[in-house]
C-alpha cells in the first residue's frame, strides 16, 4: 500500500493553521489584519471537524463546518461594519487608540 | 490522494504565513485567498468535495470581496504598510510567537501519540450531507439562520454612515467647551 496519511497528521496541520491565526491575532495591531487572523482560525476549526467526520465517514464533521461557515460570515459582517465606524469616528486602525471605555479615575 | 494532501498542505500552511506577515493589507489579502484554495484542495482529498466547493464559493468568494471592499473604502495603501512596518518590531512578536509555538510543539506532540492507521478515504456525498443537515440538525439549521438575520440586520444598522446627532442641551454644553 502506498504512503498514506492518517487523521492525526491532518489534526497536526489544523492546529499549525490554528496557531498561525492565534499568532496573527495576538502580534498585529491593525484591526484588519486581526479580522483576516480570527477568519484563519476559523478555517481551521472547521478542517478539524472536517478531518474528524472524514475519519469515521459520517456526514456530521461537514454539517459542522457549515455552521461556523455561516457563523464566520455572520462574524465577518457585523466586524467589518464596527471597522468603517471606527474609522470614520477615529481616523485610526490601531487598536491600541480605542480606549474610551477605560475608566480614568484621575480626570475630573 | 496522500500527495495532494502533502502539496495542499505545504501551499496552505506557507500562503497564510506570507499572508500574516504582510505589511500591505491588499497583498496579504491575496495571499489569503491562496490559502483559501488550498484548505479546499486539503477538503478535497478528504473526501468532502461539498465543503471544498463551499470553501471557494464563500470563503475564497463572499469574505475575500467583504473584506477588498473594506479595504478599498478606508483607501488602506502605502500609509497603511509604514505604519505596519513602524508596528511590527520584533520585541512585539517576538515572545507571543514563541509561546504559542511552544503550545504548538505540545500539541503536536500530543497529536502524534495517537494511533498509526492510514486513513481510508471514501467520498462523503452531498446527499448525505443535506439528508443529515435538514433531519437530524434541522434545529441548528433554524438557529443558523436566526444568526445570519441578526448579523445582516446587525452590520446593516452598525454600517449606517450618520451624522452625529446631539441633543440641543448636549449642543449648548458643547458650544460652551468650545468657547
Amino acid at each position: 500500500m502506498m504512503h498514506s496519511f492518517n487523521a492525526h497528521t491532518v489534526l497536526v496541520v489544523a492546529a499549525l493553521l490554528f496557531v498561525l491565526g492565534l499568532t496573527g491575532v495576538l502580534t498585529r495591531k491593525n484591526i484588519i489584519f486581526m479580522l483576516i487572523s480570527v477568519e484563519v482560525m476559523l478555517n481551521a476549526a472547521g478542517l478539524a471537524f472536517v478531518a474528524a467526520g472524514a475519519q469515521w465517514h459520517q456526514p456530521d464533521g461537514q454539517v459542522m463546518f457549515l455552521f461556523i461557515l455561516a457563523m464566520a460570515a455572520a462574524e465577518i459582517s457585523v466586524g467589518l461594519a464596527l471597522v468603517l465606524q471606527i474609522y470614520h469616528q477615529h481616523k485610526t486602525m490601531d487598536v491600541e487608540d480605542l480606549e474610551e471605555l477605560r475608566d480614568r479615575p484621575n480626570e475630573n | 490522494m496522500s500527495e495532494l494532501f502533502y502539496i495542499a498542505t505545504f501551499v496552505a500552511v506557507a500562503a497564510t504565513m506570507l499572508a500574516l506577515t504582510r505589511l500591505h493589507p491588499v497583498h496579504a489579502l491575496l495571499y489569503l485567498v491562496v490559502s483559501f484554495l488550498a484548505v479546499a484542495m486539503i477538503f478535497l482529498s478528504l473526501g468532502a468535495p461539498f465543503v471544498a466547493v463551499l470553501e471557494i464559493i464563500i470563503y475564497a468568494g463572499a469574505i475575500i470581496v467583504l473584506f477588498i471592499f473594506v479595504v478599498m473604502m478606508l483607501n488602506l495603501g502605502k500609509d497603511t504598510a509604514l505604519q505596519e512596518k513602524r508596528w511590527l518590531q520584533p520585541r512585539v512578536w517576538l515572545i507571543p510567537s514563541l509561546l504559542t509555538l511552544l503550545l504548538l510543539v505540545e500539541m503536536v506532540l500530543l497529536l502524534l501519540r495517537g494511533s498509526k492507521a492510514p486513513m481510508l478515504v471514501s467520498v462523503v456525498a452531498p446527499r448525505n450531507v443535506s439528508l443529515s443537515l435538514y433531519g437530524e440538525y434541522i434545529i441548528a439549521v433554524e438557529l443558523a439562520g436566526f444568526l445570519l438575520m441578526a448579523g445582516v440586520v446587525g452590520a446593516a444598522h452598525i454600517g449606517k454612515h450618520t451624522k452625529k446627532n446631539l441633543h440641543r442641551y448636549l449642543q449648548e454644553e458643547e458650544d460652551i467647551k468650545q468657547k
